[in-house]
Protein backbone atom coordinates (compact mmCIF):
# COMPACT_ATOMS: atom_id res chain seq x y z
CA UNK A 1 0.00 0.00 0.00
CA UNK A 2 1.33 3.11 -1.00
CA UNK A 3 1.25 6.60 0.90
CA UNK A 4 -0.68 9.00 0.01
CA UNK A 5 -0.87 12.49 2.02
CA UNK A 6 -4.73 13.82 2.75
CA UNK A 7 -3.14 17.31 2.11
CA UNK A 8 -2.34 17.54 -1.29
CA UNK A 9 -3.50 16.95 -4.72
CA UNK A 10 -3.32 14.31 -7.96
CA UNK A 11 -3.13 14.14 -11.37
CA UNK A 12 -4.34 11.27 -13.28
CA UNK A 13 -0.74 11.15 -14.20
CA UNK A 14 0.84 10.24 -10.65
CA UNK A 15 2.06 14.14 -10.05
CA UNK A 16 1.67 14.82 -6.50
CA UNK A 17 0.50 19.53 -6.02
CA UNK A 18 1.01 21.35 -2.81
CA UNK A 19 -0.59 24.78 -2.17
CA UNK A 20 1.75 26.65 -1.05
CA UNK A 21 0.46 30.03 0.97
CA UNK A 22 2.26 32.62 -1.41
CA UNK A 23 0.05 31.24 -4.39
CA UNK A 24 2.62 28.83 -5.74
CA UNK A 25 2.55 24.92 -6.12
CA UNK A 26 4.95 22.52 -5.22
CA UNK A 27 4.71 19.52 -7.62
CA UNK A 28 6.29 15.99 -7.23
CA UNK A 29 5.71 12.14 -7.70
CA UNK A 30 3.42 9.97 -6.26
CA UNK A 31 4.85 7.33 -3.82
CA UNK A 32 2.70 4.52 -6.03
CA UNK A 33 4.68 6.21 -8.91
CA UNK A 34 7.94 6.01 -7.66
CA UNK A 35 7.26 2.80 -6.38
CA UNK A 36 6.47 1.44 -9.95
CA UNK A 37 8.99 3.07 -11.52
CA UNK A 38 12.06 1.41 -8.89
CA UNK A 39 15.47 2.54 -8.05
CA UNK A 40 15.73 6.08 -9.57
CA UNK A 41 19.05 6.86 -10.89
CA UNK A 42 18.50 10.41 -12.86
CA UNK A 43 15.92 13.28 -12.84
CA UNK A 44 15.55 15.82 -16.08
CA UNK A 45 15.12 18.57 -14.31
CA UNK A 46 12.32 20.73 -15.64
CA UNK A 47 13.42 24.41 -17.20
CA UNK A 48 13.29 27.37 -15.35
CA UNK A 49 10.84 30.38 -16.62
CA UNK A 50 9.20 27.38 -18.95
CA UNK A 51 5.64 28.51 -19.46
CA UNK A 52 3.75 25.10 -19.68
CA UNK A 53 0.50 23.85 -20.30
CA UNK A 54 -1.31 21.32 -18.32
CA UNK A 55 -0.21 17.93 -19.57
CA UNK A 56 2.98 18.93 -20.55
CA UNK A 57 6.15 16.90 -20.61
CA UNK A 58 8.37 18.92 -18.47
CA UNK A 59 10.82 16.62 -16.66
CA UNK A 60 11.85 13.13 -16.84
CA UNK A 61 12.68 11.05 -13.90
CA UNK A 62 14.85 7.43 -15.23
CA UNK A 63 15.11 4.55 -13.32
CA UNK A 64 17.33 1.75 -13.86
CA UNK A 65 14.77 0.27 -16.23
CA UNK A 66 13.04 3.05 -17.82
CA UNK A 67 12.44 6.55 -18.76
CA UNK A 68 9.07 8.28 -17.47
CA UNK A 69 8.18 11.81 -18.91
CA UNK A 70 6.77 13.32 -15.93
CA UNK A 71 3.87 16.09 -16.65
CA UNK A 72 2.58 19.90 -15.54
CA UNK A 73 -0.34 19.17 -13.59
CA UNK A 74 -1.70 22.69 -14.51
CA UNK A 75 -0.63 25.06 -16.48
CA UNK A 76 1.78 27.76 -15.42
CA UNK A 77 5.48 29.13 -15.32
CA UNK A 78 8.22 26.89 -13.47
CA UNK A 79 9.56 29.00 -10.95
CA UNK A 80 12.02 26.56 -8.90
CA UNK A 81 13.53 23.01 -9.89
CA UNK A 82 15.31 21.12 -6.91
CA UNK A 83 19.01 21.36 -8.18
CA UNK A 84 19.54 18.74 -5.54
CA UNK A 85 18.17 15.58 -7.34
CA UNK A 86 20.81 16.29 -10.15
CA UNK A 87 23.17 14.61 -7.34
CA UNK A 88 20.88 12.56 -5.30
CA UNK A 89 18.40 11.12 -7.94
CA UNK A 90 17.12 8.25 -5.23
CA UNK A 91 15.73 11.20 -2.61
CA UNK A 92 12.91 10.87 -4.96
CA UNK A 93 12.28 6.85 -3.79
CA UNK A 94 12.95 7.73 -0.17
CA UNK A 95 11.33 11.19 0.03
CA UNK A 96 8.85 11.69 -2.79
CA UNK A 97 6.55 14.32 -0.95
CA UNK A 98 9.40 16.14 0.67
CA UNK A 99 13.12 16.55 -0.40
CA UNK A 100 11.96 14.22 -3.30
CA UNK A 101 10.13 17.46 -4.99
CA UNK A 102 10.58 18.65 -8.64
CA UNK A 103 9.57 21.88 -9.45
CA UNK A 104 7.59 24.52 -8.13
CA UNK A 105 4.71 26.41 -10.35
CA UNK A 106 2.97 29.63 -10.74
CA UNK A 107 -0.44 28.45 -11.77
CA UNK A 108 -2.40 30.47 -14.30
CA UNK A 109 -5.54 28.79 -13.85
CA UNK A 110 -7.49 28.29 -10.72
CA UNK A 111 -10.00 25.72 -11.97
CA UNK A 112 -7.63 23.54 -13.22
CA UNK A 113 -5.84 22.89 -9.27
CA UNK A 114 -9.84 22.63 -8.32
CA UNK A 115 -10.13 19.92 -10.98
CA UNK A 116 -7.31 17.87 -9.90
CA UNK A 117 -7.76 14.75 -7.71
CA UNK A 118 -7.95 15.05 -3.92
CA UNK A 119 -6.29 11.97 -1.87
CA UNK A 120 -9.25 9.56 -1.68
CA UNK A 121 -10.28 9.89 -5.47
CA UNK A 122 -6.35 9.41 -5.89
CA UNK A 123 -6.10 6.34 -3.91
CA UNK A 124 -9.36 5.25 -5.84
CA UNK A 125 -7.49 5.85 -9.20
CA UNK A 126 -4.35 3.54 -7.75
CA UNK A 127 -6.44 1.02 -6.66
CA UNK A 128 -7.84 0.68 -9.85
CA UNK A 129 -4.40 0.52 -11.86
CA UNK A 130 -3.19 -2.00 -9.27
CA UNK B 1 -1.39 -18.57 -20.71
CA UNK B 2 1.94 -17.58 -20.42
CA UNK B 3 4.22 -20.39 -19.43
CA UNK B 4 5.94 -20.53 -15.76
CA UNK B 5 8.88 -22.29 -14.03
CA UNK B 6 8.52 -24.40 -11.60
CA UNK B 7 9.76 -21.74 -9.65
CA UNK B 8 6.50 -19.33 -10.28
CA UNK B 9 5.15 -19.60 -6.95
CA UNK B 10 8.24 -19.29 -5.11
CA UNK B 11 8.65 -16.38 -6.72
CA UNK B 12 5.29 -14.75 -6.16
CA UNK B 13 5.83 -15.82 -2.51
CA UNK B 14 9.20 -13.05 -2.58
CA UNK B 15 7.02 -10.50 -3.88
CA UNK B 16 9.11 -11.24 -7.71
CA UNK B 17 6.95 -8.76 -9.97
CA UNK B 18 6.31 -10.66 -12.56
CA UNK B 19 6.25 -9.57 -16.19
CA UNK B 20 6.06 -11.51 -19.23
CA UNK B 21 9.10 -12.25 -20.82
CA UNK B 22 8.96 -13.68 -24.64
CA UNK B 23 5.74 -15.85 -23.22
CA UNK B 24 7.53 -16.67 -19.85
CA UNK B 25 5.85 -15.37 -16.59
CA UNK B 26 9.46 -14.02 -14.67
CA UNK B 27 9.89 -11.89 -12.17
CA UNK B 28 11.96 -8.51 -13.22
CA UNK B 29 12.73 -7.89 -9.53
CA UNK B 30 11.80 -9.04 -6.19
CA UNK B 31 11.89 -4.96 -4.75
CA UNK B 32 14.94 -3.52 -5.68
CA UNK B 33 16.66 -4.15 -8.74
CA UNK B 34 19.71 -1.93 -7.92
CA UNK B 35 20.21 -4.09 -4.28
CA UNK B 36 19.84 -7.62 -6.48
CA UNK B 37 22.62 -6.31 -8.62
CA UNK B 38 25.51 -4.92 -5.86
CA UNK B 39 24.44 -8.52 -3.88
CA UNK B 40 25.76 -10.42 -7.09
CA UNK B 41 28.93 -8.48 -7.09
CA UNK B 42 29.65 -8.35 -3.66
CA UNK B 43 28.08 -11.91 -2.09
CA UNK B 44 25.74 -14.28 -3.96
CA UNK B 45 22.57 -14.15 -5.68
CA UNK B 46 20.54 -16.07 -7.80
CA UNK B 47 18.36 -16.32 -10.82
CA UNK B 48 15.72 -18.75 -11.99
CA UNK B 49 16.49 -19.57 -15.47
CA UNK B 50 14.51 -22.76 -16.16
CA UNK B 51 12.91 -20.64 -19.53
CA UNK B 52 15.99 -21.21 -20.93
CA UNK B 53 16.24 -24.15 -23.96
CA UNK B 54 18.27 -26.95 -22.90
CA UNK B 55 18.98 -29.53 -26.04
CA UNK B 56 21.23 -32.60 -26.25
CA UNK B 57 22.77 -33.83 -28.66
CA UNK B 58 23.40 -37.67 -28.49
CA UNK B 59 24.97 -40.11 -30.90
CA UNK B 60 28.36 -40.69 -32.72
CA UNK B 61 27.92 -38.10 -34.82
CA UNK B 62 27.65 -35.49 -32.25
CA UNK B 63 30.81 -33.71 -32.67
CA UNK B 64 31.10 -33.63 -36.19
CA UNK B 65 27.43 -32.07 -36.53
CA UNK B 66 28.24 -29.44 -33.90
CA UNK B 67 31.52 -28.93 -36.03
CA UNK B 68 29.20 -27.93 -39.29
CA UNK B 69 26.42 -25.80 -37.33
CA UNK B 70 28.32 -23.53 -34.62
CA UNK B 71 31.10 -20.69 -35.43
CA UNK B 72 33.36 -21.76 -32.67
CA UNK B 73 34.88 -25.44 -32.84
CA UNK B 74 33.83 -28.43 -30.76
CA UNK B 75 37.70 -29.48 -30.94
CA UNK B 76 38.97 -26.97 -29.10
CA UNK B 77 37.02 -28.81 -26.27
CA UNK B 78 39.62 -30.92 -24.98
CA UNK B 79 38.08 -33.60 -22.65
CA UNK B 80 34.91 -33.63 -21.02
CA UNK B 81 33.52 -31.28 -18.22
CA UNK B 82 34.24 -28.48 -20.99
CA UNK B 83 32.83 -25.75 -22.30
CA UNK B 84 32.25 -23.30 -24.93
CA UNK B 85 30.75 -19.71 -25.73
CA UNK B 86 29.90 -19.68 -29.70
CA UNK B 87 27.61 -18.38 -31.98
CA UNK B 88 25.03 -20.24 -34.44
CA UNK B 89 25.08 -18.62 -38.09
CA UNK B 90 22.85 -18.85 -41.06
CA UNK B 91 23.95 -19.42 -44.48
CA UNK B 92 24.51 -15.11 -44.86
CA UNK B 93 26.47 -15.52 -41.53
CA UNK B 94 23.91 -13.50 -39.72
CA UNK B 95 23.34 -14.90 -36.39
CA UNK B 96 20.75 -17.20 -35.44
CA UNK B 97 21.25 -17.37 -31.83
CA UNK B 98 23.91 -17.45 -28.89
CA UNK B 99 25.15 -20.09 -26.71
CA UNK B 100 27.05 -22.65 -24.73
CA UNK B 101 27.68 -26.16 -25.78
CA UNK B 102 28.76 -28.65 -23.13
CA UNK B 103 30.80 -31.76 -23.86
CA UNK B 104 29.26 -34.23 -21.40
CA UNK B 105 30.90 -37.38 -23.23
CA UNK B 106 31.89 -38.41 -26.97
CA UNK B 107 28.12 -39.44 -27.04
CA UNK B 108 26.37 -36.58 -25.49
CA UNK B 109 26.86 -32.64 -25.71
CA UNK B 110 24.33 -30.10 -24.34
CA UNK B 111 23.15 -26.66 -25.97
CA UNK B 112 22.11 -24.03 -23.90
CA UNK B 113 20.52 -21.87 -26.03
CA UNK B 114 18.09 -18.68 -25.57
CA UNK B 115 14.38 -19.07 -24.77
CA UNK B 116 13.29 -15.56 -27.10
CA UNK B 117 14.18 -18.18 -30.01
CA UNK B 118 13.78 -21.24 -28.89
CA UNK B 119 11.16 -22.50 -31.54
CA UNK B 120 13.04 -20.82 -34.81
CA UNK B 121 16.34 -23.07 -32.85
CA UNK B 122 15.06 -26.12 -32.68
CA UNK B 123 13.64 -26.12 -36.26
CA UNK B 124 16.93 -24.89 -37.17
CA UNK B 125 19.13 -27.68 -35.39
CA UNK B 126 16.71 -30.26 -36.26
CA UNK B 127 16.75 -29.01 -40.00
CA UNK B 128 20.77 -29.32 -40.48
CA UNK B 129 21.73 -32.41 -38.83
CA UNK B 130 20.51 -34.78 -42.07
CA UNK B 131 23.57 -36.75 -42.75
CA UNK B 132 24.74 -36.82 -39.64
CA UNK B 133 24.21 -39.87 -36.86
CA UNK B 134 22.67 -38.00 -34.11
CA UNK B 135 19.64 -37.68 -31.90
CA UNK B 136 18.56 -34.10 -30.94
CA UNK B 137 16.44 -34.03 -27.40
CA UNK B 138 15.04 -30.87 -25.46
CA UNK B 139 15.12 -31.40 -22.31
CA UNK B 140 12.16 -30.01 -20.78
CA UNK B 141 12.26 -32.32 -17.20
CA UNK B 142 14.99 -29.92 -16.32
CA UNK B 143 15.04 -26.70 -14.22
CA UNK B 144 17.79 -23.91 -14.45
CA UNK B 145 19.51 -21.86 -11.80
CA UNK B 146 21.76 -19.66 -11.66
CA UNK B 147 23.95 -18.86 -8.36
CA UNK B 148 26.21 -16.11 -9.34
CA UNK B 149 28.48 -13.78 -7.42
CA UNK B 150 31.88 -13.94 -5.55
CA UNK B 151 30.80 -16.06 -2.52
CA UNK B 152 28.29 -18.03 -4.98
CA UNK B 153 30.55 -21.65 -4.44
CA UNK B 154 30.69 -21.28 -1.05
CA UNK B 155 27.09 -20.34 -0.45
CA UNK B 156 25.87 -23.04 -3.34
CA UNK B 157 28.37 -25.87 -1.67
CA UNK B 158 26.76 -25.30 1.99
CA UNK B 159 23.46 -27.07 0.45
CA UNK B 160 24.69 -29.52 -2.20
CA UNK B 161 25.18 -33.50 -1.24
CA UNK B 162 28.47 -34.55 -0.20
CA UNK B 163 29.23 -36.00 -3.53
CA UNK B 164 27.81 -33.12 -5.78
CA UNK B 165 29.94 -31.08 -3.84
CA UNK B 166 33.35 -32.36 -3.96
CA UNK B 167 32.12 -32.18 -7.87
CA UNK B 168 31.53 -28.76 -7.73
CA UNK B 169 34.42 -28.16 -5.77
CA UNK B 170 36.86 -29.35 -8.88
CA UNK B 171 35.22 -27.44 -11.54
CA UNK B 172 37.23 -24.71 -13.36
CA UNK B 173 35.88 -21.59 -15.02
CA UNK B 174 33.59 -23.47 -18.05
CA UNK B 175 33.81 -26.91 -16.76
CA UNK B 176 31.44 -28.50 -16.15
CA UNK B 177 30.35 -32.03 -14.36
CA UNK B 178 27.03 -34.74 -13.82
CA UNK B 179 26.89 -35.32 -10.37
CA UNK B 180 24.01 -37.55 -9.05
CA UNK B 181 21.18 -36.22 -11.57
CA UNK B 182 22.07 -32.49 -11.77
CA UNK B 183 24.25 -31.38 -14.20
CA UNK B 184 26.65 -28.19 -12.54
CA UNK B 185 28.56 -25.69 -14.47
CA UNK B 186 30.75 -22.85 -13.88
CA UNK B 187 29.43 -20.66 -16.20
CA UNK B 188 27.30 -17.66 -16.10
CA UNK B 189 26.21 -14.16 -17.97
CA UNK B 190 27.09 -11.59 -14.82
CA UNK B 191 30.43 -11.67 -15.28
CA UNK B 192 31.10 -12.92 -11.65
CA UNK B 193 32.34 -16.07 -10.98
CA UNK B 194 29.19 -18.96 -10.20
CA UNK B 195 27.65 -21.74 -11.11
CA UNK B 196 24.90 -22.61 -13.03
CA UNK B 197 23.14 -26.05 -11.84
CA UNK B 198 20.79 -28.01 -14.23
CA UNK B 199 18.96 -30.15 -11.95
CA UNK B 200 15.34 -32.24 -12.28
CA UNK B 201 11.99 -29.85 -12.45
CA UNK B 202 10.97 -32.25 -9.30
CA UNK B 203 13.68 -30.88 -7.13
CA UNK B 204 14.26 -27.23 -8.03
CA UNK B 205 11.87 -25.62 -5.53
CA UNK B 206 13.70 -27.58 -2.57
CA UNK B 207 17.13 -26.68 -3.83
CA UNK B 208 16.04 -22.52 -4.48
CA UNK B 209 14.37 -22.73 -0.89
CA UNK B 210 17.50 -24.03 0.67
CA UNK B 211 19.61 -21.70 -1.29
CA UNK B 212 17.45 -18.52 0.54
CA UNK B 213 18.09 -20.18 3.72
CA UNK B 214 22.18 -19.99 3.74
CA UNK B 215 21.38 -16.19 2.38
CA UNK B 216 21.43 -16.09 -1.47
CA UNK B 217 19.28 -13.35 -2.66
CA UNK B 218 16.84 -14.33 -5.35
CA UNK B 219 17.52 -11.52 -8.39
CA UNK B 220 15.23 -10.48 -11.39
CA UNK B 221 15.56 -10.60 -15.00
CA UNK B 222 16.57 -6.47 -14.29
CA UNK B 223 19.51 -7.21 -12.23
CA UNK B 224 20.42 -10.40 -15.43
CA UNK B 225 20.49 -7.02 -17.78
CA UNK B 226 22.26 -4.55 -15.86
CA UNK B 227 24.92 -7.60 -14.71
CA UNK B 228 25.31 -8.46 -18.44
CA UNK B 229 25.50 -5.58 -19.80
CA UNK B 230 28.41 -4.58 -17.16
CA UNK B 231 30.18 -7.72 -18.32
CA UNK B 232 30.27 -6.86 -21.45
CA UNK B 233 27.94 -9.69 -22.70
CA UNK B 234 25.53 -9.40 -25.52
CA UNK B 235 22.11 -9.74 -25.33
CA UNK B 236 20.59 -11.67 -28.35
CA UNK B 237 17.82 -9.69 -30.30
CA UNK B 238 18.98 -6.63 -28.76
CA UNK B 239 22.81 -6.74 -29.32
CA UNK B 240 22.72 -8.91 -32.40
CA UNK B 241 20.06 -10.81 -34.20
CA UNK B 242 20.65 -12.45 -38.34
CA UNK B 243 21.17 -8.90 -39.58
CA UNK B 244 24.48 -8.96 -38.18
CA UNK B 245 27.17 -11.69 -37.93
CA UNK B 246 30.29 -11.99 -35.15
CA UNK B 247 32.60 -9.72 -37.04
CA UNK B 248 30.08 -6.32 -36.42
CA UNK B 249 28.95 -7.93 -32.79
CA UNK B 250 32.57 -7.92 -31.24
CA UNK B 251 32.71 -11.51 -30.87
CA UNK B 252 35.39 -11.88 -33.59
CA UNK B 253 36.77 -14.21 -30.46
CA UNK B 254 34.56 -16.60 -30.87
CA UNK B 255 34.91 -17.92 -34.83
CA UNK B 256 37.44 -21.12 -35.16
CA UNK B 257 39.01 -19.98 -38.25
CA UNK B 258 41.04 -22.68 -37.77
CA UNK B 259 41.55 -25.64 -39.46
CA UNK B 260 40.55 -23.94 -43.24
CA UNK B 261 38.73 -27.21 -43.91
CA UNK B 262 36.36 -27.35 -41.22
CA UNK B 263 33.04 -25.35 -43.38
CA UNK B 264 30.85 -24.33 -40.53
CA UNK B 265 27.58 -22.49 -41.29
CA UNK B 266 27.90 -19.49 -42.48
CA UNK B 267 31.65 -19.78 -43.10
CA UNK B 268 31.89 -18.81 -46.82
CA UNK B 269 29.97 -15.79 -46.25
CA UNK B 270 31.79 -14.51 -43.04
CA UNK B 271 35.21 -14.87 -44.93
CA UNK B 272 34.00 -12.75 -48.08
CA UNK B 273 33.00 -10.14 -45.05
CA UNK B 274 36.47 -10.65 -43.46
CA UNK B 275 37.86 -9.84 -46.72
CA UNK B 276 35.94 -7.03 -47.39
CA UNK B 277 36.40 -5.76 -44.08
CA UNK B 278 32.63 -4.56 -42.00
CA UNK B 279 31.82 -1.13 -42.00
CA UNK B 280 30.42 -1.14 -37.93
CA UNK B 281 31.92 -2.94 -35.13
CA UNK B 282 29.82 -2.77 -31.79
CA UNK B 283 31.55 -1.06 -28.69
CA UNK B 284 31.31 -0.12 -25.27
CA UNK B 285 30.42 3.41 -24.91
CA UNK B 286 30.77 5.43 -21.24
CA UNK B 287 28.54 8.51 -20.75
CA UNK B 288 30.40 11.51 -19.42
CA UNK B 289 27.36 14.02 -19.16
CA UNK B 290 24.97 12.73 -16.69
CA UNK B 291 22.02 10.87 -18.21
CA UNK B 292 21.09 7.52 -19.10
CA UNK B 293 21.78 5.74 -22.29
CA UNK B 294 18.94 3.79 -23.80
CA UNK B 295 18.59 0.87 -26.51
CA UNK B 296 17.56 2.63 -30.08
CA UNK B 297 19.32 6.22 -28.92
CA UNK B 298 21.53 7.68 -31.55
CA UNK B 299 25.17 7.93 -31.82
CA UNK B 300 26.68 10.59 -34.08
CA UNK B 301 30.10 10.27 -35.17
CA UNK B 302 31.76 13.07 -36.46
CA UNK B 303 32.38 12.77 -40.04
CA UNK B 304 31.57 9.22 -40.12
CA UNK B 305 27.74 8.80 -39.97
CA UNK B 306 25.68 7.42 -37.50
CA UNK B 307 25.06 4.31 -35.19
CA UNK B 308 23.18 3.33 -32.65
CA UNK B 309 22.27 2.08 -29.07
CA UNK B 310 21.92 -1.32 -28.80
CA UNK B 311 21.74 -1.90 -25.26
CA UNK B 312 22.21 0.83 -22.25
CA UNK B 313 21.65 1.43 -19.06
CA UNK B 314 22.50 3.12 -15.43
CA UNK B 315 25.52 0.90 -14.38
CA UNK B 316 24.84 0.12 -10.51
CA UNK B 317 28.99 -0.75 -9.92
CA UNK B 318 30.37 2.94 -12.15
CA UNK B 319 27.72 5.00 -11.46
CA UNK B 320 27.00 6.31 -14.47
CA UNK B 321 25.61 5.30 -18.11
CA UNK B 322 26.94 2.62 -20.26
CA UNK B 323 25.89 0.93 -23.60
CA UNK B 324 26.68 -1.29 -26.24
CA UNK B 325 26.45 0.40 -29.52
CA UNK B 326 26.80 -0.71 -33.33
CA UNK B 327 28.97 2.34 -34.65
CA UNK B 328 31.17 3.13 -37.97
CA UNK B 329 34.16 1.09 -37.68
CA UNK B 330 36.83 4.01 -37.97
CA UNK B 331 35.06 5.93 -34.70
CA UNK B 332 37.55 7.43 -32.21
CA UNK B 333 37.37 7.67 -28.95
CA UNK B 334 34.59 10.38 -28.43
CA UNK B 335 31.12 10.07 -29.88
CA UNK B 336 27.59 11.96 -29.02
CA UNK B 337 24.62 10.53 -28.42
CA UNK B 338 21.08 12.16 -29.36
CA UNK B 339 18.93 11.72 -26.02
CA UNK B 340 15.16 13.67 -26.24
CA UNK B 341 17.11 16.31 -28.26
CA UNK B 342 20.24 17.07 -26.88
CA UNK B 343 23.58 15.93 -27.72
CA UNK B 344 25.44 14.52 -24.81
CA UNK B 345 29.34 13.18 -25.03
CA UNK B 346 30.49 9.46 -24.44
CA UNK B 347 33.75 7.63 -24.84
CA UNK B 348 34.31 4.55 -26.84
CA UNK B 349 35.59 1.76 -24.75
CA UNK B 350 36.26 -2.06 -25.03
CA UNK B 351 34.19 -3.98 -22.53
CA UNK B 352 33.83 -5.44 -20.25
CA UNK B 353 32.95 -2.52 -18.41
CA UNK B 354 33.34 -4.97 -14.99
CA UNK B 355 34.65 -8.31 -14.28
CA UNK B 356 34.57 -9.74 -10.81
CA UNK B 357 33.61 -6.41 -8.95
CA UNK B 358 36.34 -4.21 -10.75
CA UNK B 359 35.66 -1.74 -12.87
CA UNK B 360 38.34 -2.65 -16.13
CA UNK B 361 37.36 0.69 -18.40
CA UNK B 362 39.71 3.25 -17.26
CA UNK B 363 38.19 6.62 -15.37
CA UNK B 364 39.40 9.48 -17.97
CA UNK B 365 37.43 12.15 -18.00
Amino acid sequence: MSNIPGDLKFAKTHEWVRQEEDGTLTVGISDYAQGLLGDLVFVELAEMENEVKAGDDCSVVESVKAASDVYAPVSGEVIEVNEALSDTPEVVNTDPYGDGWLFKLRPVDDQEIADLMDAETYAEHVAAEE
Amino acid sequence: MANKTPLFDAHVALNGKMVDFFGWDMPLHYGSQMKEHETVRSAAGMFDVSHMTIVDILGPGARDYLRHLLANDVDKLKGCGQALYTAMLNDHAGIMDDLIVYFIDVNHYRLVVNSATREKDLAWINEQSHGFSVGIQERQEYAMVAVQGPQALEKVCQVLSPVKMDIAKTLSFFECAEAEGWFIARTGYTGEDGLEIVIPTTEVVDFWQQLLDVGVAPCGLGARDTLRLEAGLNLYGQDMDESVSPLNSNLNWTVAWEPQDRLFIGRASLELQKQKGVDRRLVGLVLEDKGVLRHGQKVMVEGLGEGEITSGTYSPTMGCAIALARIPKDAGKKVSVEIRGKLLTARVVKPPFVRNGKILVNEER
